[in-house]
């Protein structure tokens, strides 16, 4: 019953894995690489000029209460935007899993934000809270709140979080869809007759079966929150007001932008390289164990 | 069958013949920041140098903001395959002046093309900015403005202020807000756009007093930063107080806020000279605009502004008969005309002298005053070590930083002081990062 195959020599597995390996180097390992190396770097914006300067960028960094500050920020919006974004999609996935009329073109609706590039995004949601013509904003300051997320930094955060929980949703939601879906539906039934109400069927029977799509949606929302949403950020809020919203990937992309500081840039990256790399370490390490396969 | 394929024949020499001197056109890639009517005007430019002779063509492409323009032009460079001609913003003025092999000086570029050229012709205070200390122009003025104060006059009217005697000083703009206030502006009584171009660069050289060291950093890149000073934190003390009662109210970084004045929520507000475009397609009430207020106890003020906009930069390691293309693009632009017909249908000011002359003596001014205000501003008084302009290392970061503070300051997590010493050690240690690098 051994289903493996055996090949007899090295070249054909060799050239079965060469394209997947191709694309890992090019397009993982060698920027990677070149980040670490360009870390060590002083270099002006045209790169004309060019020395070796060891960890001094990284000394730079640690000796910048602003760094601290921006990781301290993007504590918070990622704990939140991975949280929000985690229940609302699953509440969403529950509802329309119910057999009601339509359920098609819900699930069609709340699949599409994912189809929006993120600066779109951002750009939406800043019409629409921009405090002297945003129709949100104007209906919050009719019930009497000084919505001004320019200077007051909760509100820019707020504002940020919102964005890049909605740009999420959709994802999330499919997935947890499917999962949903592929729940034996005998299980749910067993559970109706031994008398669970919804509630408790929730918690006691579906939500441990969704586990391994929950778990592979943790580390994807992670990633996200950490990697991909500093085009929102920089649409929305700029990284202010006071620096409120500057988040250490936003930080690497402006320092590194408009900046023009590619050395300090780049030991940011390198930085938040290790924090990911160390978080996904952890979670399938810790929280892998709880998941029912 | 032979006269299908004599025609075939003749057919294609024909199409050879057309396509020729078309093959022999030297492309010229221009890569520029414009949006809207400023736009239009770009795309004319290049239409009319296209049409007006045969050996070059003009490309131009649009590559976002100032900004998205200036890192998409340094990102060329890098991969090698920069444009001939980058429109950069007066922020950028300084990096690019370091950039070494990576630009073409003008002067340089004019001289090796044989193209007529005389430093001489172009208005001082515009050209003086973007040469060197000897006096030779580097980047081409294109499109300048200077900073000045556009109040609403029927706002003005209904608050019981003269529409025609704007308020001149800080103080007035003060109460002229505050009563503005009073008459239905509550929200905003006055405003600015560009919060540290127009509190701290155009604030400093309209009060003659330093921004940095050495003469603002024109004379060398080991300057530091004076923003500190008992003005600069006087000036952020009172925005900040009136920004409790929404007299001074925040309209951000950039100029996302201008909106905001020609929807008619602040009544005063201060931004670019450029603003005219919109302010004349959008502002449903009576406008003008008038010279930037000042502190009328500080010593020589009103000094005279500085500039804003940008101008032409030439990228390096391009072929010889390219480079003649550009210069004669260059003079093209530089015709007295053609730079009269630009001031007055973009309001960015004349680079010439002629034009300038040409513009006043047709009487125009007399009924568009507010085309001249910038330029009255810029020659208010002969230019000191301290107004001349300045010339920073990564001032687009700075100004982010300076942002900053301001946002502290302003909404009260910093006192004045604080937020201003902070702007200056901050800034002095991009500027340090920046000597570093250039390599000179």
């Amino acid at each position: 019953m051994d289903k493996r195959t055996v090949f007899s020599g090295y070249a054909i597995p060799a050239a079965l894995l060469l394209p997947q390996l191709l694309i890992t180097v090019i397009f993982f390992y060698l920027p990677a690489g070149q980040a670490v190396w360009q870390s060590f770097q002083l270099e002006d914006a045209f790169g004309t000029s060019r020395q070796f300067v060891g960890f001094e960028n990284y000394q730079i960094l640690f000796s910048k209460p602003e760094y601290f500050k921006a990781m301290g920020v993007t504590l918070v919006f990622s704990s939140a935007v991975a949280f929000l974004s985690l229940s609302i999609s699953l509440l969403l996935a529950t509802m329309a899993n119910k057999h009601i009329r339509g359920a098609g073109a819900y699930k069609t609706l709340l699949i599409w934000p994912y189809a929006v590039a993120p600066a779109v995004a951002g750009v939406l949601w800043l019409f629409m809270f921009q405090p002297s013509l945003g129709m949100v904003a104007q209906l919050l300051k009719r019930w009497g709140i000084d919505w001004n997320p320019l200077l007051n930094g909760n509100h820019a955060l707020m504002l940020i979080i919102l964005a890049a929980t909605w740009k999420q949703i959709s994802y999330n939601f499919l997935f947890f869809l499917a999962g949903l879906q592929s729940i034996p539906h005998s299980l749910i039934e067993a559970a109706a007759i031994d008398g669970a109400r919804p509630v408790r069927r929730f918690w006691t029977v579906i939500f441990p079966l969704l586990s391994p799509t929950t778990f592979f949606l943790l580390v994807v929302n992670i990633t996200y929150v950490f990697f991909d949403t500093f085009g929102i950020i920089d649409a929305v809020t700029g990284g202010g007001p006071a620096a409120s919203t500057t988040t250490l990937v936003f930080k690497v992309y402006h320092d590194g932008k408009s900046g023009g500081d590619l050395g300090l840039s780049a030991a940011q990256s390198v930085i938040l390289m290790v924090i990911v790399v160390a978080l996904t370490a952890i979670q399938f390490r810790y929280i892998e164990r709880k998941v029912n396969y | 069958m032979s006269l299908i394929r004599t025609a075939a024949f003749l057919a294609a020499t024909a199409l050879t013949a057309v396509a020729a001197p078309a093959m022999a056109q030297t492309e010229i890639q221009w890569w520029h920041a414009m949006t809207g009517a400023n736009n239009d005007v770009i795309n004319k430019l290049a239409e009319d140098f296209n049409a007006s002779q045969k050996d070059y063509k003009v490309v131009v492409s649009y590559k976002g903001s100032y900004a998205d323009t200036m890192n998409a032009g340094i990102a060329a460079y890098r991969a090698g395959n920069a444009p001939h001609i980058m429109q950069v913003f007066e922020v950028g003025t300084a990096s690019m002046m370091a950039a070494g092999k990576a630009i073409k000086p003008v002067h340089e570029l004019m001289k090796e093309a044989g193209e007529a050229f005389d430093p001489a012709s172009y208005l001082p205070s515009v050209a003086g900015y973007y040469s060197t200390v000897k006096g030779e122009m580097l980047s081409f003025p294109f499109n300048s403005s200077s900073a000045v104060m556009w109040y609403n006059k029927d706002a003005f009217a209904k608050a019981g202020l003269n529409p025609d005697a704007p308020p001149a000083t800080w103080p007035e703009v003060f109460e002229a807000a505050k009563k503005l206030q009073g008459a239905g502006y509550a929200s905003c009584g006055f405003s600015t756009a560009w919060i540290t171009w127009v509190n701290i660069e155009q604030f400093s050289i309209w009060h003659n007093i330093p921004i940095g060291t050495k003469a603002n950093g024109i004379d060398g890149f080991d300057t530091e930063f004076k923003i500190n000073s008992p003005v600069h934190v006087r000036h952020w003390a009172n925005l900040a107080e009136l920004q409790k009662t929404k007299t001074f109210d925040y309209s951000g970084r950039t100029n996302t806020g201008e909106g905001r004045f020609t929807a008619g929520e602040c009544p005063i507000f201060l931004t670019s000279s450029a603003f005219l475009g919109n302010v004349r397609a959008n502002a449903k009430f009576a406008w003008a605009n008038a010279p930037m207020p000042y502190y009328p106890d500080v010593a020589g003020a009103p000094q005279n502004s500085t500039l804003g906009g940008a101008s032409l930069w030439v990228m390096g390691g391009k072929a010889a008969n390219e480079y003649k293309g550009v210069a004669k693009f260059f003079t093209f632009l530089s015709d007295t005309d053609r730079q009269a017909k630009l001031h007055t249908e973009s309001g960015y000011l004349p680079i010439t002298k002629a034009a300038y002359e040409k513009v006043k003596a047709s009487g125009y001014y007399k009924d568009n005053p507010y085309n001249e205000t910038p330029l009255k501003e810029l020659t208010n008084k002969p230019p000191t070590e301290n107004s001349r302009g300045l010339r920073f290392g990564n001032l687009v970061q700075i100004r982010d930083i300076w942002a900053e503070e301001v946002e502290e300051v302003l909404t009260g997590k910093k006192t004045p002081q604080a937020g201003a010493d902070a702007m200056v050690s901050r800034g002095n240690a991009v500027l340090r990062q920046f000597e570093r690098t250039v390599s000179r």
